[in-house]
C-alpha cells in the first residue's frame, strides 16, 4: 500500500488509465496512511473517508469506460479556507465551529468536475494568518522533516502547514493551498515539496474563506513541478462569481516542462540579499544561478529598489482588509456565539473567544490603520509603495528578464514553538521576507526544493514571473528539480 | 465639502425670532432604492412584501467565501438618474467600504462609494408656489454627488421578548444616495425639492419614489443663521420617510435651533430623529458618539470604468423629463404655466394627460384634466392610477363636445355617469337621450314661448342686449341643457332684434 502513496499523480494518472490500479485502492491507501499517521502530524482537521470511497467509485466507474477527466481517481487533501458542500469549513477557526456550508468553492468544484477524490480538509493557520501554522484552532502541524539526529518537532510552515506537511508526508497526492504573503511557498520550502501562488486574478477566490482580497491566491502544493503543473491546470478558471478573476485562456502548463532554459534571462535582485541571511541559503541561491547558467541561461543582476519597504506595507495592507473581512463572524447568523447582555456584549464575546491571539493583533492593526486621522499616513502610503513595488518588477521585466530567481525563505523550518518567534511576532512576520514582494506585484512565484541545509532540512528557491506567465515558471523550476533532485523526509513515522 | 452659499437673503423666508430675522439652511441627503429587478452585488430578488428573509443570497447574508458581483442594470439606472440631474458623469467611480457592525448589516460594513462617486454636480429646478397671486418661483437647487450602496437589512425587536429578529430581505439592495448643496431656505423649497426629485426619478423607471414602502427617504440638515452670515452649525435628522414630514421636521428644528441660540446657548452637531406622532425632533447621538467608519476602496471590486458611449447610448433613450415635458406642452399645446406645471408635476397625471390630448384640444384636455378629473379625484381621495375614468374615456366626452353632440354642461353629467357607472361616453349619449338638440325648429319653438311668456323682460332686452343672456338661459333650462348654446344664441338675439 505504501507504494501507491509514493506515486506522484503523473504517475498515479498513468497507472489509473492503464488500468494497472484503481482510484479505490489508490484512495484506499492514502485513507490508511491518514488513518496511521495523522494524529502524528496533525495535517487534517477533518476527514472524508467515506466521500472519498464514493468519489474513487465513481472515477473507476469512468476509467473503466476509458473517460474520466484530468485528475480522475487522484486523492487530494484541501486545506481548510476552501467552502466544501456538507463539509468542516473553518479556516481552522473557533469563531466558526460546526460551520459546513451550503456551496462548494469554485477553485474545489473544478477539482471535482476534473475528477479528483476529496479526503478531507488540511490544517491551516486560522484565518491563513501566520507562518508556521501554530495559530490554527486545532493545533500545530509536525513537519515530516527532522534535523539529522534530531527529535524536534519542527513547524511546517504556514499559513498552508497542513497543505505541505501531508503532500510531503505522503497522506495525499496533492493539495489545494492559498497564498496571501508566502502561505504556500513558504511551507513548501519548508517540506521539500513544490507550491506555486499563480498570478492574481487566475484562480477565483469564490467560496474561499477571505483574508486579505487583493493578495490572497489559491494554488497547489505538490510532489513535484510537474504535478504542481497539472494541479494549477484544473484549479484555475475564470468566474463570473469573482469580478477580480480574469479572463485568460488556461494553458495546459505541463507542456512546459522539459522545455530548455537556453538564452533566458534569468534576473538576480541585488536587494534580496539581507542581513544576517544564513550561509546555507546564500550558498543555495549561488548553486541554483550555477544551475541555470550550466542549462544556458543569461544571469543578469538587477535591482528591485522598493523590496525593503514590502514587509511593512504588507502588514499595513493585509491586516486592514483582514479587519474588515473578518467583520462577518460576530455570531449573529453561523458559526460560534457567545451569549451576552446585550447586542455588544455579544459580539465582544464571541470575537473574543472565537479569534485567536494572532487573529485578533491584525484585526487590531487593520482597524487601526484604517482609522480616521491614520488612514493616510498607513494605509494609502501603503498603497503607493505597492503600486512603487509592482513598478519595479515591471521595470526589470520590461528590461527583458524572463524570470527572477531569488531564495524562498530566509531560513529552514523552526521547532515548534519556538521561543523566539512566540515572544517577538515580528520575527515571524520576517518568514515572509522573500514572497510578499509577489503578492503585492500579484504576479505568480514558485517555491522548488533546490537542496538541504547543514541539518538536512529541505531549503526552497522561488521564482517569479511575468503576469500569467507561470509556463516559465514551472519550465524553469523543472530545470531546477532535474539538476538539484527530488526531496523526501525519511520514514520516522 | 465647501459650503458656497448660492443664495441671497430673501425676507419672505425669514423667520422672525425673539432677536430678529433667522434664515435656515437646508441640505438633504435622499436614498432612493434603484428599480431592478435583483439587488446591487447579488441575483436575489427586491420585490417589496416577501416573507421575511426569502429573498436572501449567499452574498447578502454574507456567508464566509462569497463575493460582490456588480449588477450592470443598478449601474445604468444611476447614470440615467445622473443624467436626469443634468450632472455630470463620472468614466470612473469606487466601490468603498464603510464599516460598522450591526445585526442587520451581515458583512460587518456597507458596500458604498466614498471618494469616487458615479455622479457628480448637478442641479435641480424646484418651483415654489403658488403664492397668494398664484405665481410659481423657480429655484435653481444645486446637486453635489450622486453614489450607490447597498441598504442594510430590517431588525424587528418587538416579536419577541427578549430577542430581535433579523430580515434581510432588503440587504444588499441598490440604492442611490443623492446629495443635495445647502441651497434650500425654507420648509416649502425641503418639500418643492424631495416633490420634484420623486417626480424626475419617477419619469426616468429608476426609483418608485414609494416613501410608505421605503423605496425613498431623507436624511435633512438644518442649521440656522442671520440673514446671509456665517453657515451655523448643523444637525442632521435620519430617515424621514414623508414629504411632509420633511416640512414638519424642518420647522420644527428651525425653531428648536433659534430658541436655543436666542438663549444664549450654541448648537452641537448631532444626528437627530423625528418623532411623527409628537411634531419633534430628538438627538440621536452626538458627533463625539460618530462612529468611525473607516472607509477603503473595496478589494472584492475593480473600480467602476464606462466610455462616453455607453453613457450616450443611455441618454439616447432618455425619456422626457418634466422640465421639458412643461415646456413643450406651453410653446406646442399653447397651456398656461400655471396648467403645465400642475399636468407634469406627476409622471402618472401626465401620462394621463398626454393620452387624453393625442389628436384632441390641449387646451380643453386640460381644463377637463385639471379642474374635472383631479377635483373628482382629490374629492374622493383616490390616485390618479385608479381613476374610475379612463383617458379614453373623459377623451370621448370631449370628442362629443367638440361635435356638438352634447354640451359642455351635459358633458360634466355625462363625465358624473361615466365616473360612478362606467360605460362607453358615446353609448350613454345615446341611450340616456343626452344628444344635444340642434333642430332649428324645437328650439326655434322653445325660444318664441320664452320670449311670449315675459314680453317685459323682451322689451329690456332690446334696449339693452345683455339681458339677452337671461332669455338663453331660460331656454336651456326649458330644453333640459340639451339645446345648443349656440344656436339658442342666434335665435334670442334675431327674434329680439338685437344686433350682433
Amino acid at each position: 500500500m505504501t507504494e501507491l502513496t509514493r506515486l506522484t499523480i503523473a504517475e498515479a494518472r498513468e497507472k489509473l488509465r492503464g488500468k494497472e490500479i484503481t482510484a479505490s485502492e489508490l484512495t484506499e491507501a492514502y485513507v490508511s496512511a491518514i488513518e496511521q499517521a495523522n494524529p502524528t502530524f496533525n495535517a487534517y482537521v477533518a476527514t472524508t473517508p467515506e466521500k472519498a470511497r464514493d468519489m474513487a467509485k465513481a472515477s473507476d466507474a469512468k476509467l473503466a469506460k476509458g473517460e474520466g477527466g484530468a485528475l480522475e481517481g487522484i486523492p487530494l487533501g484541501i486545506k481548510d479556507l476552501f467552502a466544501t458542500e456538507g463539509v468542516h469549513t473553518q479556516a481552522c477557526s473557533h469563531v466558526l465551529d460546526g460551520f459546513k456550508p451550503r456551496y462548494e468553492s469554485t477553485v474545489t468544484a473544478n477539482l471535482w468536475t476534473d475528477g479528483a477524490v476529496m479526503l478531507g480538509k488540511l490544517n491551516m493557520d486560522e484565518f491563513a494568518m501566520g507562518s508556521s501554522n501554530e495559530t490554527s484552532h486545532y493545533g500545530a502541524v509536525i513537519n515530516p522533516w527532522r534535523a539529522s539526529g534530531s527529535n524536534k518537532q519542527l513547524v511546517p510552515g504556514g499559513s498552508s502547514g497542513g497543505s505541505a506537511a501531508a503532500v510531503s508526508a505522503f497522506l495525499c497526492a496533492g493539495a489545494t493551498a492559498t497564498d496571501t504573503g508566502g502561505s504556500i511557498r513558504q511551507p513548501a520550502a519548508f517540506t521539500g515539496t513544490v507550491g506555486i501562488k499563480p498570478t492574481y486574478g487566475r484562480v477565483s477566490r469564490w467560496g474561499t474563506v477571505a483574508f486579505a482580497s487583493s493578495l490572497d491566491q489559491a494554488g497547489p502544493i505538490a510532489r513535484d513541478v510537474r504535478d504542481a503543473a497539472i494541479l494549477l491546470k484544473s484549479m484555475a478558471s475564470v468566474d463570473a462569481k469573482d469580478t477580480t478573476s480574469v479572463d485568460q485562456p488556461v494553458p495546459d502548463y505541463e507542456a512546459a516542462i522539459g522545455k530548455s532554459v537556453k538564452g533566458m534571462k534569468i534576473g538576480i535582485p541585488r536587494e534580496y540579499r539581507v542581513d544576517g541571511m544564513p550561509e546555507d541559503i546564500e550558498k543555495l541561491w549561488q548553486q541554483g544561478i550555477a544551475w541555470l547558467k550550466d542549462a544556458g541561461a543569461e544571469i543578469v543582476d538587477i535591482s528591485l529598489p522598493h523590496t525593503k519597504y514590502a514587509l511593512p506595507a504588507y502588514y499595513i495592507v493585509a491586516p486592514a482588509e483582514a479587519s474588515s473581512n473578518l467583520a462577518r463572524y460576530d455570531g449573529v447568523r453561523y458559526g460560534l456565539r457567545v451569549p451576552g447582555k446585550d447586542i455588544i456584549e455579544m459580539y465582544e464575546n464571541t470575537r473574543a473567544a472565537g479569534f485567536g491571539r494572532e487573529v485578533k493583533r491584525r484585526i487590531m492593526i487593520g482597524t487601526y490603520v484604517l482609522s480616521a486621522g491614520y488612514y493616510d499616513a498607513y494605509y494609502l502610503q501603503a498603497q503607493k509603495v505597492r503600486t512603487l513595488i509592482k513598478r519595479d518588477f515591471e521595470l526589470a521585466f520590461a528590461a527583458g528578464v524572463d524570470v527572477i530567481l531569488t531564495p524562498a525563505t530566509p531560513s529552514a523550518a523552526f521547532g515548534v514553538a519556538d521561543e523566539d518567534m512566540a515572544a517577538d511576532p515580528v520575527k515571524m512576520y520576517l518568514n515572509d521576507i522573500f514572497t510578499v514582494t509577489v503578492n503585492m506585484a500579484g504576479l505568480p512565484g514558485i517555491a522548488v526544493p533546490a537542496g538541504l541545509d547543514g541539518n538536512g532540512l529541505p531549503l526552497g528557491l522561488q521564482l517569479i514571473g511575468r503576469p500569467f506567465d507561470e509556463e516559465t515558471l514551472f519550465q524553469t523550476a523543472h530545470v531546477i528539480e532535474q539538476t538539484a533532485g527530488r526531496f523526501q523526509p525519511e520514514k520516522w513515522w | 465639502m465647501t459650503l458656497i452659499d448660492t443664495r441671497t437673503p430673501d425676507a419672505k423666508r425669514l423667520i422672525p425670532g425673539a432677536t430678529g430675522d433667522w434664515e435656515v439652511i437646508i441640505g438633504l441627503e435622499v436614498h432612493a432604492q434603484v428599480t431592478s429587478e435583483a439587488k446591487l452585488f447579488s441575483g436575489a430578488s427586491t420585490a417589496f412584501g416577501a416573507e421575511p428573509n426569502a429573498n436572501v443570497s449567499l452574498v447578502d447574508a454574507a456567508m464566509p467565501g462569497m463575493l460582490p458581483v456588480i449588477n450592470e442594470e443598478c449601474v445604468k439606472q444611476a447614470i440615467r438618474t445622473g443624467l436626469g440631474l443634468k450632472a455630470q458623469i463620472n468614466h470612473k467611480s469606487v466601490f468603498d467600504r464603510k464599516n460598522y457592525f450591526y445585526p442587520d448589516l451581515p458583512q460587518g460594513y456597507q458596500i458604498s462609494q466614498f471618494k469616487q462617486p458615479i455622479v457628480g454636480e448637478g442641479k435641480i429646478t424646484i418651483s415654489v408656489g403658488p403664492d397668494r397671486k398664484g405665481e410659481f418661483e423657480d429655484i435653481e437647487v444645486g446637486i453635489e454627488r450622486l453614489h450607490l450602496e447597498q441598504d442594510a437589512g430590517k431588525s424587528i425587536h418587538d416579536q419577541h421578548p427578549t430577542m430581535s429578529y433579523v430580515d434581510l430581505n432588503r440587504s444588499g439592495v441598490a440604492l442611490m444616495e443623492i446629495v443635495s448643496k445647502p441651497d434650500m431656505r425654507s420648509a416649502d423649497e425641503a418639500k418643492a425639492y424631495v416633490t420634484k426629485l420623486r417626480t424626475i426619478v419617477r419619469y426616468l423607471g429608476t426609483c418608485d419614489g414609494n416613501m410608505d414602502e421605503g423605496s425613498m427617504r431623507a436624511d435633512v440638515n438644518v442649521s440656522v443663521r442671520r440673514p446671509g452670515g456665517e453657515f451655523g452649525t448643523r444637525c442632521e435628522i435620519k430617515n424621514v420617510n414623508s414629504i411632509r414630514f420633511v416640512g414638519q421636521a424642518i420647522e420644527y428644528e428651525a425653531r428648536r435651533q433659534i430658541a436655543i441660540i436666542e438663549d444664549g446657548g450654541t448648537i452641537d452637531q448631532e444626528t437627530r430623529l423625528f418623532d411623527p406622532n409628537k411634531g419633534e425632533t430628538r438627538a440621536m447621538r452626538s458627533k463625539e458618539e460618530a462612529h468611525d467608519y473607516r472607509y477603503f476602496p473595496d478589494p472584492d471590486l475593480l473600480p467602476l470604468e464606462f466610455d462616453q458611449a455607453y453613457v450616450d447610448e443611455l441618454a439616447k433613450y432618455l425619456p422626457e423629463l418634466p422640465d421639458d415635458k412643461k415646456a413643450r406642452l406651453v410653446n406646442s399645446l399653447g397651456l398656461s404655466v400655471y396648467d403645465a406645471s400642475i399636468l407634469v408635476s406627476e409622471k402618472a397625471v401626465a401620462d394621463y394627460f398626454e393620452k387624453v390630448a393625442a389628436g384632441r384640444d390641449g387646451k380643453l384636455a386640460a381644463n377637463w384634466v385639471i379642474n374635472d378629473l383631479l377635483g373628482a379625484l382629490n374629492k374622493a381621495g383616490k390616485d390618479i392610477e385608479n381613476a374610475p375614468v379612463t383617458p379614453d374615456q373623459l377623451g370621448a366626452v370631449i370628442d362629443l363636445i367638440k361635435e356638438g353632440t352634447i354640451s359642455g354642461k351635459i358633458a360634466k353629467d355625462l363625465f358624473e355617469i361615466v365616473w360612478n357607472e362606467g360605460g362607453n361616453p358615446r353609448e350613454l349619449v345615446e341611450s340616456r337621450g343626452m344628444k344635444q338638440v340642434t333642430d332649428t325648429g324645437a328650439i326655434e319653438k322653445a325660444v318664441d314661448d320664452v320670449i311670449a311668456a315675459n314680453p317685459d323682460k323682451a322689451e329690456q332686452a332690446r334696449a339693452k342686449p345683455t339681458m339677452a343672456g337671461w332669455f338663453v338661459g331660460q331656454v336651456m333650462k326649458t330644453t333640459g341643457g340639451k339645446a345648443n348654446p349656440q344656436a339658442v344664441n342666434d335665435l334670442v338675439k334675431a327674434k329680439l332684434g338685437i344686433e350682433e
